[in-house]
């Protein structure tokens, strides 16, 4: 059996149909024969690679999605390849005060570049005193909500009391590693008082990695801009009204340096004895 | 290809969705009803994956039933929506849908809502929205135009001047629509529009 005709047996297991130019060479078929021996990318149906472990485990399918690829193109636009993170686009950030701490969002829920809406929840309270705003993908943001509040609801009726932020934290961080192989594509930011009313702050990374910090913490498609805006801003042990106006300066001019998010901020503010919540108007583009 | 609109008025919502099923370049039919009604007063317009479309508007419908059954009550339209996202979100990472929904419904209580579920279990309440290509049209004709307390009347109208827009703009446009709407007297058919073609369309008229 010549090298020749297991290429032509190769190329005719081909999925698409494709009209093949006359005078292939051989380093061209070489090339085809080793793309399909290549690990597999599979492509989701809107073009974004990220339900990875779902495709994987159906080989089978993979013709049918290929073969659809013709009324795929025609179905949806093509699209920038966009990560998975920047498909709903967001900017969260968390900011520590004196004995008290502040943690704000954007308000844009987008598909790619088309914005669906302008008053999304980006930041949910676990207890009066614990605060989580989530970035990312959206729908993994909803689902990760709801099995957290879940789960603190649980430990609140074993231990009769409201989750420390220490542990809650490792909470999250567990629960994220548990899917380290199909992870939530989300970037969580926890806030919260502790013992003695001590602020809490930490983000981690979509697997569980926690980072620490006693200034600020940013997530989301504006990461960069937060981190600039903050870091200039931020100044230690500032009061409630002066935390407000310095998260609510650092959001604002970040997200406006990032077209997948802003549409309006929402900033939560917390002390030990209120929460202060406020929508801002920003630049609606 | 497969366009669905929906706004919700002052204690009603209207969900148009047009009616061509479409397979590659063949047209198979042009009635399809793609807004189906779940309950006394739920629509659910729904685009995407023909098959996956029409399997899991039927489970969510099947499901609502069998509720009511158990209950005596019917589930809410906020209660639906829900359900109806945990479903998708739960097969997300299995075997997932490819439907995008619009969930409108009436309670007694809230008055009319409505809800975009994307097809990743994306979950939120809008007062109007659009799914498909008639989308990149529609939103910002939706921006311009809408008001909350709209009327029956001036929402149809507004849904019109959508599908006029379609019509005229999009290279493939589906050429039939069905229109329904939902308000306290249940959910029911609402309108058909055709595209005739006698006259070439004229761009839908917006008072600045």
């Amino acid at each position: 059996m010549s090298l020749d005709s297991d290429r032509d047996r190769n190329a005719k297991r081909r999925w698409l149909p494709r009209a093949e130019p006359k005078g292939w060479t051989s380093l061209d078929l070489l090339a085809e024969q080793e793309a399909h021996l290549r690990p597999h990318k599979p492509k989701s149906l809107c073009g974004l690679s990220f339900l990875d472990s779902a495709f994987h485990s159906r080989h089978r399918t993979r013709r049918v999605q290929e073969s659809r690829l013709q009324p795929r193109l025609l179905r949806e636009p093509a699209a920038p390849a966009m990560s998975i993170f920047e498909y709903n686009g967001s900017a969260v950030v968390a900011m520590v005060g004196k004995n008290c701490f502040a943690i704000a969002s954007d308000r844009r829920l987008g598909v790619q570049l088309q914005t669906i809406a302008t008053d999304f929840k980006r930041v949910f309270k676990i207890h009066d005193k614990l605060y989580i705003g989530l970035s990312g993908l959206a729908t993994d943001a909803q689902t990760l909500y709801q099995r957290l509040v879940f789960r603190h609801k649980l430990y609140q009726l074993r231990e009769e009391r409201d989750m420390k932020p220490q542990t809650f934290a490792s909470l999250v961080s567990a629960l994220l590693y548990e899917k380290r192989f199909g992870p939530y594509f989300c970037q969580p930011v926890i806030a919260g008082l502790g013992e003695d009313n001590e602020p809490f702050i930490c983000t981690m990374d979509c697997i569980g990695a926690k980072e620490l910090a006693k200034d600020f913490v940013v997530s989301g498609t504006a990461s960069e801009s937060l981190y600039g805006a903050c870091e200039s801003m931020y100044k230690p042990n500032m009061e409630p009204d002066e935390l407000f106006e310095t998260i609510s300066q650092a959001l604002l001019s970040s997200v406006d340096r990032d077209c997948l998010s802003g549409w309006g901020g929402y900033v939560l503010l917390v002390t030990p004895t209120e929460v202060q919540e406020r929508v801002l108007k920003s630049r609606m583009d | 290809m497969e366009c669905v609109i929906g706004v919700v008025g002052r204690d009603f919502a209207v969900v148009a969705a047009d009616t061509s099923a479409v397979q590659s370049i063949l047209v198979h039919k042009t009635d399809e009803d793609k807004v189906m009604v779940l309950d006394s007063h739920k629509l659910m317009g729904a685009s995407g994956e023909p098959g996956d479309r029409v399997q899991f508007t039927e489970f969510i419908q099947k499901n609502l039933h069998l509720y009511q059954f158990r209950n005596n009550i019917p589930l809410s339209t906020a209660a639906t929506a829900n359900f109806t996202r945990g479903e998708l979100a739960t097969a997300l990472r299995k075997n997932p849908y490819s439907v995008n929904i619009l969930l409108a419904g009436f309670d007694s209580d809230v008055g009319a809502s409505m809800y975009y579920i994307d097809y990743i279990a994306t979950f939120h309440k809008i007062e109007k929205g659009a799914f498909g290509y008639g989308s990149y049209f529609c939103l910002s004709l939706m921006d311009k135009l809408y008001r909350p307390d709209m009327s029956v009347e001036e929402a149809v109208d507004l849904v019109d001047k959508c599908i006029k827009e379609i019509q005229l703009r999009l290279v493939v446009a589906p050429q039939n629509f069905i229109v329904k709407i939902v308000d306290k007297d249940g959910a029911r058919e609402y309108a058909k529009r055709a595209y005739t073609g006698d006259t070439p369309s004229e761009a839908a008229t917006v008072t600045a």
